[in-house]
């Protein structure tokens, strides 16, 4: 086997960038109204500097519409993906992710009851729904984590994602509630269970990317620790690392981020929990690439799917969550198969 | 270096180790002896810091409980029995780890010194072959020393073992033994492990310490503590005569 460094290179991360430059494009130009890749360049290299735009582009479909969306679709899935990505290494659990671990399902909980009781914080929009959605995501997380271990001492995966999926379907149940209490107020309740980035603007972009700065900035200054938890949570202890400390931080950094985007998108499900396996066969364990890999991809497939969303029964529209909960159940089964076998 | 007064762990109402006190120095290898329930692993848990107890612990005068968990694995090291590994890390990889707590400045750069205690654990233990093969194809025996090269590219002062090759064939409890007895030997570090094999405790160990329901029975050199009737009171069974007649079929 061949020696691979530990970091990617400059070459590797500019052909990434490329591989989602494209993707990026390519949700930009097709869609119900196709925009020809040339006049799209154009009208986005003028908007930039502010400079009218050429004639037959819809300026209103490219900067309302498609530009703040496909954003919104790849720092979503970059920051699903590097939550998935490190919760995996924490646990040491192949299958951990927002969605089989609950924590997308008490978010999405958090959201709902703050848009139907009203909760706001005045003079920041947006901040009452994300705040309640962060709560109830790290609330989630610690109840689901409490309760595994106190069910199994040995913190098996099995348990863990079987009590998972038990509170999702607890939480989905009382948003039912929540939302036929709620009425005109709330989106419908298939936004808030599979997912959708239609309507996002350009404030939502610019809130996930301060989030996934911020947050992905906490959980790439953690990759050791992470290492260390994925090889052991007894041998990072040894190796010593401060292993209340590292858990607390990137739990909490995980909540916060999967609060963010599910209440933005809603409950996009399993990209958390695939992209990080693809990565982890083109990039390795080692968290110090397998993060970075892990945004890159996450990205681009969601991306994909939201353009398969939109494309496949055009004129009708898939939730996003449709496509990537197709891909990722299948997904789910094959990573489990191997878990199984012990791979 | 290592000095312990009187040092008590409960679990709830038991009193799994009672009121120990001893002391450790540099090169010393001390077995910690008993049957089972003793509390021998229980007082290695404390030490490593996982288990909450009574008592003081000071290492060089300082006590243990005031170093921060990455100044702790600079002094002491910690060998578990089991190791199971979920990703396919390389041996490589799982080495580098035992250099976290060394790791400092804004990038974690690993200096020149890392590298040469990485180095040296893989050529110590013979791993230098197999640097970039995936953990998930080793076998037990190869794990294991993966994770002793770890310890070793760790660095510490002491090394603490639970029963580090229990479950390896004999010729890799050989050759793990002899591993730490040259880096003991080498490096002037001192070792503490929980070994149930009586012989192998006699071969390889200066010091021993004989536990009896959470109590020291007694400590000293091999000798005193290894004494025939010393054993059969604790261990209510006469050792020597078990162990002479297993071996009378090769003689």
């Amino acid at each position: 086997m061949k020696a691979t460094k530990e970091r990617f290179s400059f070459l590797e991360y500019a052909l990434f960038t490329l591989a989602l430059i494209f993707a990026l494009l390519l949700c930009l130009c097709v869609g119900s109204v196709p925009l020809p890749l040339s006049d799209t360049l154009r009208a986005l290299w003028r908007g930039l500097w502010g400079q009218p735009l050429p004639d037959g582009v819809n300026k209103a479909i490219l900067f309302s519409v498609r530009l703040p969306r496909v954003i919104c679709v790849a720092l979503s899935g970059a920051a699903l993906s590097l939550c998935g990505a490190a919760m995996q290494g924490l646990l040491r659990n192949p299958l951990a992710d927002g969605s089989t671990l609950g924590v997308s399902a008490g978010a999405s909980l958090g959201a709902v009851i703050a848009l139907a009781f009203g909760v706001a914080i005045p003079g920041l929009p947006y901040a009452g729904t994300m705040g309640m959605a962060m709560a109830f995501a790290f609330a989630s997380l610690l109840l689901i984590l409490s309760l595994a271990y106190a069910l199994d001492r040995s913190f098996s995966t099995h348990s863990i994602i079987l009590i998972g999926v038990i509170f999702s379907m607890f939480a989905s149940a009382l948003m039912s509630l929540v939302i036929s209490f709620a009425g005109e107020r709330i989106k419908s309740i298939t936004f808030w269970t599979m997912g959708s980035l239609a309507g996002s603007n350009m404030d939502h972009a610019l809130i996930l990317l301060l989030a996934l700065a911020l947050c992905g900035g906490v959980l790439l200054r953690h990759t050791r620790e992470l290492n260390a938890f994925a090889v052991g949570e007894d041998n990072a202890r040894n190796v010593g690392v401060d292993v209340r400390r590292v858990k607390l931080t990137v739990l909490i950094t995980v909540s916060v981020l999967i609060g963010v985007c599910v209440s933005i998108g809603g409950t996009i499900s399993f990209v958390g929990l695939v992209t990080p396996h693809m990565a982890r066969m083109l990039a390795g364990p080692n968290h110090k690439r397998l993060l970075p890999a892990s945004m890159f991809l996450g990205a681009v497939f969601l991306l994909l799917s939201d353009l398969a969303a939109r494309t496949l029964l055009s004129p009708i529209e898939l939730s996003i969550g449709v496509v990537t909960s197709l891909v990722g159940a299948v997904a789910f089964v094959i990573i489990f198969r191997r878990t199984r076998k012990g791979g | 270096m290592l000095q312990a007064e009187h040092l008590t762990v409960r679990y709830g109402d038991f009193t799994a180790v009672d009121d120990l006190s001893f002391s450790l120095n540099a090169g010393d290898w001390l077995m910690l002896a008993g049957p089972n329930g003793a509390g021998k692993s229980t007082l290695l848990s404390a030490l490593a810091q996982g288990l909450p107890y009574q008592g003081r612990v000071t290492l060089n005068g300082q006590n243990i409980r005031s170093l921060s968990p990455a100044a702790r694995a600079r002094e002491m090291g910690v060998l578990s029995q089991h190791h199971r590994v979920e990703y396919a890390y390389t041996v490589e990889e799982i080495v580098g780890l035992g250099r976290y707590a060394h790791e400092r400045g804004f990038l974690f750069h690993r200096d020149s010194e890392g590298k040469n205690a990485m180095e040296r654990a893989l050529e110590i233990t013979g791993l230098a072959p197999l640097r970039h093969q995936s953990a998930l194809a080793l076998s037990g025996g190869e794990l294991q020393r993966v994770f002793l090269a770890q310890v070793f590219a760790q660095n510490p002062r002491i090394l603490l073992l639970d029963e580090p090759a229990n479950h390896l064939d004999l010729k890799y409890q050989q050759h793990i033994f002899d591993l730490i007895d040259i880096w003991r030997r080498q490096e002037r570090r001192a070792v503490i492990s929980v070994v149930h094999d009586l012989p192998l405790a006699r071969r390889y160990g200066s010091r021993a310490l004989l536990l009896h329901k959470g109590k020291c029975v007694r400590q000293g050199a091999m000798d005193q503590v290894m004494a025939p009737d010393c054993l059969r009171d604790v261990y209510e069974m006469d050792v020597y005569a078990w162990v002479r007649d297993l071996l009378e079929p090769w003689n």
